[in-house]
């Protein structure tokens, strides 16, 4: 058996230990366009706060893909498809033949039509390269601007902000995080950016990048008129799923390429896992991108098993961020942000401003099916349990949810044997 | 692969797996230190925790998942599964204190470091023949053995 896997993200490294699970002896190719080895993609953070060294971006040790038996070609672009031939053709004008293919291309930066953003002085923050480079511009810029205050955008402020880098987030939505956080939680992010000195203006939209008659980046004018003075801009306002090389070989994409339980795509020997793939959602019942790294590396190992033949159903993703800012811990996981007047949920929510901890659980029919957690998040995973489990829930055991007192001693009868004390229980009672 | 089974029905909540899990991971081995001095001054805690609900109570920690949801969610490369030894490892060298793990484990096994930005998990005490939790259970609450399974 040939796998050919383009991309070297998690989601190509889920699938390299999935088909090893099931296939120790098949031909597994991998092929990026990045000349790296694979690295923990949300550790670019990092490195760019200077927190960790570049020894410290490996994902898997160096010995990763000798042991699992992996031909890899860094720094090759994939030009093409052939669905029909089974190739994949490569841009150094080698094909590559497979009898499964997992297209694990990612998501590229989403950069919207603004006056001034062609040139120098404007970044992107996805990859290392890009950490590498704001490394550079950091040490010669005294103030940043970042378009975008989403996940990715205040992690690049916060680490520009520790290179001393004066920074200013400019976000469209009337808060930052408005995807992962609802308002209260948003507010206590922003106050604590706000302490550290990290300039926030949502509500508002970038307008123009002016440059200088040298072409040199002089700063973002906002719609309110605002001018933010700047040597660099920064935007991160997302990623879009890179699903051309699928769309190109007839494959079907819709803003992701659409993929079935096993995570084949509408060509039953072409998979697709991680950003570029719309999957099964755990919660909501649709297929739906959700770009995070969970469920990259959950798709790609059940991608990977199921390419090597196994029957291994993916059981859909959980959208779910974890995220510390300025020694703020935020964990957001589910619904977060129920559509207003939708039947059957039921939100409680509790805000200590004093301590600076939030806790806001969402339950829809009964059940727990999102919270958010800040400050206080020990025990998210207990709360991850009631939502991926999907149990439903008693009223005493929902007011023990609400109140902070989640217990694996509240799953219904006979689940906690199953889980943790599985055959066996009844010989020593 | 030998597992830890804990065991609800005999359980009685006397804490002694988290009071020998504490020694066995501390630097001087020494009930005395580990407890008094090293919980203290260095954030050691245990690994394994009793949870309580009314009269039932039972010992948990890390599963050793098959598939697990924290290695899943590891962006450091800190968390590893070894499907040669059945454990999930942990480096806490890599760790850079992220929390995806914490978040991502449905069983809630694993938690904060006291003071460093790091996690604390069970390793079912590498290099022990028998968990230090296991030998100190005077109840077969918690059992270490191989059930063919997982």
């Amino acid at each position: 058996m040939k796998y050919v896997i383009v991309g070297n993200g998690v989601a190509s490294v889920g699938a390299i230990e999935g088909i090893r699970r099931v296939d120790p002896d098949g031909e597994i190719t991998v092929i990026s366009e990045e000349s790296s080895p694979t690295y923990g993609r949300p550790l670019i953070s990092y490195l760019l706060a200077g927190k960790i060294g570049p020894e410290r971006m490996q994902l898997r040790p160096v010995t990763f893909y000798d042991k699992f038996k992996v031909k890899m070609m860094l720094g090759t672009k994939v030009t093409g498809v052939d669905a029909k031939a089974k190739t994949v053709a490569t841009a150094d004008g080698h094909n590559y033949p497979y009898d499964k293919l997992l297209i694990a291309t990612g998501g590229v930066p989403f950069i919207p039509p603004l006056s001034g953003k062609d040139g120098s002085g404007v970044y992107s923050f996805t990859t290392l390269a890009h950490a590498e480079t704001l490394i550079d511009v950091a040490k010669n810029c005294k103030n940043v601007v970042v378009i975008g205050g989403g996940l990715i955008g205040l992690k690049a402020a916060e680490s520009l902000h520790d290179r001393g880098v004066k920074v200013s987030i400019v976000e469209l939505a009337p808060r930052v995080l408005s995807a992962a956080f609802d308002d209260k939680a948003g507010n206590l992010v922003a106050k604590r950016l706000d302490e550290v000195g990290i300039s926030v203006h949502c509500g508002t939209q970038a307008t123009e990048i002016k440059r200088d008659a040298g072409g040199a980046v002089q700063g973002v004018t906002l719609k309110d008129g605002t001018f933010l003075p700047a040597q660099a801009v920064v935007i991160a306002i997302g990623v879009v799923p890179a699903s051309s090389l699928a769309k190109d070989a007839g494959i079907t994409v819709d803003r992701g390429i659409i993929v079935d339980d096993s995570l084949a795509s509408s060509d039953p020997d072409v998979y697709a896992a991680g950003d570029v793939a719309q999957a099964k959602d755990l919660i909501l019942d649709e297929n739906r991108v959700v770009p995070i790294w969970p469920n990259a590396f959950n798709q790609g190992f059940y991608a990977g098993k199921n390419m090597a033949g196994a029957a291994s159903p993916y059981s859909g993703g959980l959208a779910m961020n974890a995220i510390a800012f300025y020694g703020l811990p935020t964990v957001s996981v589910g619904v977060v942000n129920p559509a207003p007047g939708e039947q059957g949920i039921e939100v409680a929510d509790n805000l200590d401003e004093e301590h600076g901890t939030y806790r806001k659980l969402v339950f829809k029919d009964g059940k727990l099916v999102g919270y958010v957690l800040l400050g206080e998040i020990d025990i998210a995973g207990l709360y991850t349990g009631f939502i991926r489990f999907k149990f439903p829930l008693d009223a005493e055991t929902k007011e023990k949810l609400v109140s902070g007192r989640p217990s694996i001693l509240q799953w219904p009868e006979g689940f906690f044997d199953e889980q943790f004390n599985p055959v066996g229980a009844q010989e020593i009672v | 692969m030998k597992k830890i089974y804990p065991n609800k029905e005999v359980c009685i909540g006397c804490h002694l797996c988290e009071v020998a899990c504490v020694t066995a991971h501390s630097k001087t081995k020494d009930h005395i230190l580990a407890h008094n001095v090293e919980k203290a001054q260095e954030g050691l805690a245990p690994r394994r925790n009793v949870a309580q609900e009314g009269a039932v109570c039972v010992a948990l920690s890390c599963r050793h998942c098959q598939e697990p949801m924290c290695v899943a969610a590891c962006i450091s490369g800190a968390l590893t599964k070894n499907t040669e030894t059945g454990r999930c490892e942990y480096n806490e060298e890599q760790c850079v204190g992220c929390w995806s793990c914490l978040m991502a484990c449905p069983f809630g096994s694993i938690r904060r470091h006291p003071f460093k930005e790091k996690i604390v998990k069970c390793d079912m005490c590498a290099g022990r023949d028998t968990p230090a939790c296991v030998e100190a259970c005077p109840n077969a609450g918690l059992v270490f053995e191989d059930r063919g399974s997982d």
